[in-house]
């Protein structure tokens, strides 16, 4: 499935500038993240950096505490101590600190969230095109033909037919859903992505359609995404880096096929032997 | 163009009574542009594991490997990625990819990467697939349903379809019939010609012969030998 070519090209790849010499800076730079819940730790002392045009997974089981930090990243939760600093349009800025309104807008303008249920990330009484199209209202959008017209053009990326426009999302199965969630979140061209288990309960054929998709997504829009998942070989075609989490604590983090092929912490070795052929 | 530079290994198995494997010890290897370098040594000598040590999948312990430059063992991985990009490709014996994505867009992909406009990108993958006798009939399919032989082609028409000027070769005419053998050899002696290095394990003798300049025998860095 390849997406037809974009109409803005301001959204050309920037990941396609890197050289050997790579001096770019970094789109978010995460410090010292700690969340707890009481006396439980959800999740403890996270650092990383991720830049222009970068996949980061980010595996372990259930109750690592990948989840609570994706929430933290994306602002969904406020965590303990910590920076989570994104290159803005106005320069590097701690998202944490920002004032609520300018926040806000970063999460309708640069950042997007994909829910593991789309009925998290939809408006389940609202047509498939006008999912697609609040998001474009949300960033300023008026003209309603252009609107219907953009929300068409992404329904179409996403492989859900013009004829499904006015369709309400429980009407559609859930592969569709989730595609239609994704549309949602792309069409007002984010600069970084949080998925969370993006295409966990799906069925395998409806998962494969869908990698493919964010696969095309990722390299034709230069997104970075920072991907929640449990699923191993997700990871492995969708993600350039990852981070292994047990108990609140990132253990490992490598270029993905390393940490899959040579894993050097105990539990990633675990991991990686527990799972059936892939 | 690849230099490999008493370079070591191990493994530790925490889940096995924490046993520790030592694999290399004093790898040295240098491959320059235009030459083709074969690794020998018997099973379990550790040629997959070098490979994969220049490749960036598996840690080096101590030493450098430097591709065009870079020191591999040491790099980040978004150098690293940089790096596969452009720079080194690596035709391995297992393709993997997303189910349900046509062949030719397999092989494209590489180039579509690095920015090629799509048509050019699968005009080329294209060439390649003919020249490697998969039938065109097959390059709108997943190769996921291929048979081994096939498989094994649109792995190395993926490798061959950007002109790295560093690859690695990991049997690249094994489970391939006369025809097909002599296409892949043809593709190795192009890239050597536009000075492409490259490191190679062939079990194929007669391959080696005709395509190696120098042969390594990776016996020579195993650990007993150096105790």
């Amino acid at each position: 499935m390849s997406a037809p070519a974009l109409k803005n090209p301001a959204l050309k790849n920037p990941a396609l500038k890197n050289s050997l010499q790579l001096d770019d800076a970094p789109l978010l730079s995460v410090r010292g993240l700690s969340r707890n819940y009481g006396a439980r730790i959800g999740c403890a002392d996270v650092s990383f950096q991720l830049y222009p045009g970068e996949v980061l997974g980010i595996v372990g089981e259930s109750g690592s505490g990948k989840s609570t930090l994706l929430s933290c990243l994306a602002g969904l939760q406020r965590p303990d101590t910590g920076e989570v600093i994104f290159a803005t349009a106005n320069g590097p800025q701690d998202v944490l600190t920002l004032p609520e309104a300018a926040r806000r807008r970063l999460m309708r303008t640069d950042w997007a969230f994909v829910h593991q249920n789309p009925r998290d990330g939809l408006r389940m009484g609202v047509s498939a095109g006008g999912n697609v199209g609040e998001r474009l209202m949300a960033v300023g959008a008026r003209h309603y033909g252009q609107i219907r017209a953009e929300a068409i053009d992404w329904l179409g990326r996403v492989e859900i037919g013009p004829d499904r426009i006015d369709d309400r999302p429980r009407q559609f199965s859930g592969g569709m859903q989730q595609r239609l969630q994704i549309a949602r979140n792309l069409v007002t061209g984010p600069r970084l992505v949080f998925m969370d288990e993006p295409t966990g309960g799906l069925d395998v054929s409806v998962q494969a359609r869908l990698l493919d998709l964010l696969r095309g997504l990722v390299r034709q829009m230069g997104l970075s995404a920072i991907i929640v998942t449990h699923d191993l070989a997700v990871v492995r075609l969708l993600a350039d880096r990852l981070m292994v989490m047990k108990d609140g604590h990132v253990v490992e983090q490598g270029l993905t096929d390393q940490v899959l092929d040579d894993p050097q912490h105990a539990y990633t070795q675990l991991l990686v032997s527990s799972v059936l052929q892939v | 163009m690849i230099e490999i530079d008493n370079v070591s290994k191990h493994f530790t198995l925490h889940n096995q009574g924490s046993a520790s494997i030592n694999v290399m010890r004093g790898a040295s290897l240098s491959v320059a542009p235009g030459e083709c370098v074969g690794l020998t040594g018997a099973s379990g000598a550790g040629k997959s594991t070098l490979m994969r040590m220049i490749w960036g999948n598996y840690l080096t312990d101590a030493g450098a490997i430097r591709v065009a430059g870079l020191d591999v063992a040491s790099a980040a991985p978004r150098q690293i990625i940089a790096l596969r990009r452009q720079t080194l490709g690596y035709v391995s014996q297992f393709l993997r990819v997303v189910p349900r994505v046509p062949t030719l867009d397999v092989v494209a992909e590489p180039l579509l990467a690095l920015g090629t406009p799509e048509a050019e990108a699968q005009a080329r993958a294209a060439d390649l697939l003919a020249r490697l006798n998969i039938p065109r009939r097959l390059w709108a399919l997943s190769p996921t349903t291929f048979s081994g032989g096939e498989q094994q082609r649109v792995n190395i028409a993926r490798g061959f379809v950007h002109a790295f000027p560093a690859l690695l070769l990991d049997e690249p005419t094994a489970s391939l019939d006369a025809a097909n053998r002599e296409v892949v050899l043809a593709l190795i002696e192009e890239a050597k010609a536009r000075g492409a290095a490259i490191v190679g394990i062939f079990h194929d003798e007669a391959a080696r012969e005709r395509v190696c300049d120098r042969l390594v025998d990776l016996r020579e860095f195993s650990p007993k030998a150096a105790a």
